[in-house]
């Protein structure tokens, strides 16, 4: 007999799914299944990792918003719990919202001093059904995931020919794989129609709001951004979250810079022996005039010190993808922080500054890569990108990336043979052009071209010195150079104006502030929000500052470093940037800053 | 790192190699280093080798770490381009330099101090790689520029300038080599020019990681009496079981060589190196038995030099990674980028 549903109020493509798994265990192919099931139902979805420093046998969880109107952030809430960790299932039955439901396994029984009165339990004996129809223990564990899979699609009423559509896309090579999937699918889903009343009021309903958007992580993202700027060496040292960065370059490339006939490269993949070896490889080949870059996280950033700052005074363009995570020290490292932004922009000893770029999304992981290497070489500099762990391994749901089949790389003030020739000497140093950006030569192309790079103290012309005023004037051209990458780096992005209350924030902040915004504007406050995108931060941010009595700024970490940062470089008043932080390594909900910026204006608005 | 331009005047007398330069044509600036130091032989002994082999200046890219023998890169061919970098970490600029254009010339000169302690993981996977440098090992058992400290390499026993022995054991750079897999060791004495120059010769001709660990004395902290790196120890210690002879592409071979006395190893740019045993029992193609050989030696106190051990076979950096032919800092950006066209298709994988 179906249970009949108590008078929830229908949740039509907005709530949240949350599956409780042990890591190591094919969860997480079930949980893209449902994932990308709904997003090919045209309803827009967010999808959260949130897995522990661990190969196997630990708690990890999946979350999946369903969201109709296309917010990016995590919701905050739970309104289906799908519970398969015998270990976490107390904590897991106590984070649904009032209202929702769980699904468990109920092969085995649960005590019943963890059933709640406020929301609805299905148990389904997954275990003993895989017993049932499979042979073998690894074949059950598989299927028990895939069919919970199955289970969900019927509560929340997912079309199972898309199902079917994707699991063929996945197994196309191994038909059977199909067939046996589809059955555990189907089991599942019986079950479901024949013991609850499907679908719950909390459904999908077919949409159309994901036609020309992918579902994409940002370092995926960020590495088919370095095949498209013609990056040819890559280098680096195994780090989460940064490695599958590599691991994707690596695989476009197999694909795309391979020659079919001989195999050959038009690439070099280096697996460092360490972030120090990585960072000086890829100085070494830009110098050496191939577009090259490391993607690492904090730890590998602490590591690269020293050669940051010899790139920086020698003048070396590189490119270092910072996916950060959290700190101090190990950290957590598979939870998400924007803890770098200060250790980036003055890494090195000695008067150092280096230009940040700040991605939102995956989307702009895959421009702003293109951008590094343009800014890199134009600047003669190291150029960070600083995305953080929700960025880098997350699943964005983004618009499909668009390319220019006429962007050509800047490839910088480098002097061919030709123009080397007709010079009556080469000097390195100069500043001929007053924007601080000096000549350089690439070796092999000449003798007249040849100079010293040195992290040493050198004047002008590139030769060493100890000369006081020598060794002034190119640290003060340097200075200079900064000042020219203000107008290089992309713009800060501004969301209304004229409020005196306003938001400054940065990177994966920016989809919860969004969704902050809405409401807070809704409650009726006036306000503006600002999103920095690089650094050395440009006029448009002093403006904003300047033009803003009161300014909240949103960012991850504990430390206000984005404050920080505002307070060293530009004009601000420190008084006046107030600060909302969140650095628990979750990513972000918009609740914490309508409840930051209320509390701090004294407003009784519910959030 | 000083510099002072060299003078730049030429005995018109001088001879010329195939490219119609003088010798004058493969220095560099004038060298601050001591007076007497081994170091400014090393570098006379490379501008000897580019010279004869008429590599064109600007194809020598010259790479460094920190230390008085990394300032040497300033020092010779002046028309190619150096890298001075960090403490330790040539290695990891060299390989980036190299995966960007495999067709220069890289030649790599470094220290006791900089290989064997603070730069000794580099230097090991430089090697792993076999990474197509010639690494010119300065040793001198001590630490110049800050005065007088042990390095790695000093021997146990071997007393420092104020008297005081070392205890930790030494770090040999052959032997370190030879476990790690390079295709080219080899041994000098920066006194002994007529063994050096052939040595960079076949280590420019060799393709992979060629090691010439050069016992180089330091005049001002480590000349003196209980020195294991002085001058004269070195001189009354070494001992060479073969003589390489580098024989440039297309040059004859005139002396008559006994069957079993010379290996003949043909290089990869169509040169060969001929080893001439001057110990008859010895095989310099055959890693084990070398690396043996200079232990024994080195239990009796006795450095082995020469081409201690050679294989042109084993591929390289590029070889193992199957980079294209052309250097990939010349390879077109129209090949590089799939385009808009194909765009589209990888983003339908991520539907």
């Amino acid at each position: 007999m179906p249970e009949r549903h108590q008078n929830a109020a229908p949740r039509l493509n907005d709530f949240t799914v949350k599956f409780a798994n042990v890591n190591g265990s094919g969860s997480a192919s079930a949980n893209a299944l449902v994932m990308k099931a709904i997003f090919r139902m045209g309803v827009p979805v967010v999808g959260k990792n949130f897995f522990p420093s661990n190969i196997q046998g630990l708690p990890t969880w999946y979350e999946i918003r369903v969201t109709r109107e296309g917010w990016r952030a995590r919701a905050g809430h739970v309104d289906v719990m799908v519970a398969m960790n015998a270990e976490t299932y107390a904590r897991d039955v106590r984070e649904v919202a009032p209202g929702g439901c769980l699904l468990y396994d109920s092969t085995w029984p649960r005590s019943s001093l963890l059933a709640r009165e406020d929301i609805r339990t299905f148990g389904v004996p997954f275990a003993e059904l895989c017993n049932q129809h499979f042979e073998g223990a690894r074949a059950r564990t598989l299927m028990k995931n895939i069919m919970y899979a199955g289970t969900l699609a019927a509560l929340i009423d997912l079309d199972l020919e898309v199902i079917r559509g994707l699991l063929a896309e996945t197994f196309a090579k191994k038909p059977a794989l199909v067939d046996s999937n589809m059955k555990a699918i189907e089991i599942g889903y019986r079950h479901a129609k024949e013991h609850f009343d499907c679908p719950l009021p909390t459904r999908i309903e077919r949409m159309d709001a994901t036609r020309g958007h992918v579902i994409i992580d940002g370092n995926t993202a960020a590495a088919l951004g370095c095949v498209y700027a013609g990056a040819t060496v890559g280098a680096w040292y195994p780090i989460t979250p940064s490695t599958s960065l590599m691991d994707a370059f690596r695989s476009f490339c197999a694909r795309h810079r391979t020659d079919p006939q001989t195999g050959r490269r038009d690439y070099v993949v280096v697996q460092a022996e360490d972030e120090l070896a990585a960072i000086g490889v890829v100085i070494g080949a830009m110098w050496n005039g191939a577009r090259a870059f490391t993607p690492t996280s904090g730890p590998g950033i602490s590591l690269m010190q020293e050669f940051i700052g010899l790139a920086y005074y020698s003048e070396v363009p590189a490119v270092i993808f910072d996916v950060q995570r959290v700190g101090p020290s190990t950290g957590m490292p598979t939870r998400t922080q924007q803890c770098d932004l200060l250790s980036c922009a003055y890494a090195s000893h000695g008067d150092t500054r280096h230009v940040l770029l700040f991605p939102d999304s995956p989307e702009e992981c895959f421009t702003m890569a293109v951008q590094a290497f343009d800014l890199a070489e134009r600047l003669q500099t190291p150029v960070f990108v600083l995305l953080d762990l929700d960025i880098g391994m997350n699943d964005w749901m983004v618009p499909d990336f668009r390319w220019d089949d006429g962007y050509r790389p800047d490839r910088g003030k480098v002097l061919s043979r030709e123009q080397v020739e007709a010079l009556p000497k080469f000097q390195r140093y100069m500043d001929p052009d007053g924007d601080g950006i000096p000549y350089r030569t690439l070796p092999g192309v000449s003798p007249k071209a040849s100079y010293f790079t040195r992290g040493s103290g050198h004047n002008k012309y590139g030769t060493y010195t100890e000369d006081s005023a020598e060794y002034q004037e190119v640290l003060d051209r340097l200075a200079r150079k900064f000042e020219t990458a203000k107008k290089l780096v992309p713009p800060a992005v501004a969301d209304g104006r004229g409020s005196a209350v306003a938001i400054v924030s940065i990177g994966s902040c920016d989809g919860p502030v969004r969704e902050a915004l809405a409401q807070l504007r809704r409650s009726g406050l006036a306000i503006d929000y600002l999103r920095v995108r690089g650094f050395p931060f440009g006029a448009e941010v002093e403006e904003f500052l300047a033009s803003h009595p009161t300014v909240f700024v949103v960012e991850q970490n504990r430390d206000a470093q984005l404050r920080a940062l505002l307070t060293l470089e530009t004009g601000a008043d420190k008084q006046k940037l107030r600060s909302i932080l969140h650095y628990d390594g979750l990513p972000m909900a918009a609740a914490c800053i309508v409840e930051g910026v209320n509390r701090a204006l004294d407003r009784g608005v519910a959030a | 790192m000083s510099y002072i331009a060299k003078p730049k005047v030429a005995n018109p007398g001088l001879p010329r190699n195939e490219l119609g330069l003088n010798r004058r044509d493969y220095e560099g600036g004038m060298s601050t280093l001591c007076a007497g130091c081994g170091h400014d032989s090393v570098t006379a002994a490379i501008v000897q080798a580019c010279f004869e082999l008429a590599l064109p200046p600007q194809s020598v890219v010259k790479l460094s770490g920190i230390g008085c023998s990394s300032k040497t890169t300033a020092y010779f061919v002046a028309g190619g381009h150096g890298f001075n970098s960090v403490h330790g970490r040539m290695p990891s600029v060299a390989t980036g330099a190299n995966a960007a254009n495999r067709h220069l010339r890289y030649i790599g000169v470094s220290g006791d101090g900089d290989s064997l302690s603070i730069g000794v993981g580099q230097l090991a996977h430089a090697i792993r790689r076999n990474l197509d440098i010639v690494y010119i090992l300065e040793n001198n058992g001590v630490y110049g520029l800050t005065k007088g400290q042990f390095s790695a390499s000093a021997d146990v026993g071997s007393k420092s300038k104020k008297g005081v022995a070392n205890e930790d054991q030494p770090i040999d750079p052959v032997l370190l080599a030879l476990a790690l897999g390079a295709s080219f060791v080899a041994r000098s004495f920066s006194g002994d020019k007529e063994q050096l120059v052939p040595l960079i010769k076949a280590g420019l001709a060799h393709r992979g990681f060629a090691m010439i660990d050069v016992l180089s004395p330091c005049v001002t902290f480590n000349d003196h009496e209980g020195s294991t790196k002085s001058y004269a120890y070195v001189r009354e210690h070494s001992e060479a079981p073969v003589a390489a002879d580098y024989i440039a592409p297309r040059q004859e071979i005139r002396v008559q060589y006994r069957p079993g006395e010379t290996v003949q190893v043909p290089m990869h740019d169509g040169s060969q190196v001929v080893l001439r045993k001057l110990d008859p029992g010895y095989e310099p193609t055959d890693r084990a038995r070398a690396a043996a050989y200079v232990q024994e030696r080195a239990l009796r106190n006795e450095y082995v030099t020469g081409l201690i051990f050679v294989d042109e076979t084993r591929g390289d950096f590029h070889d193992r990674q199957s980079t294209s032919e052309q250097a990939l800092n010349a390879v077109s950006y129209e090949r590089l980028c799939p385009g808009e066209g194909r765009l589209a298709k990888i983003l339908q994988a991520f539907r």
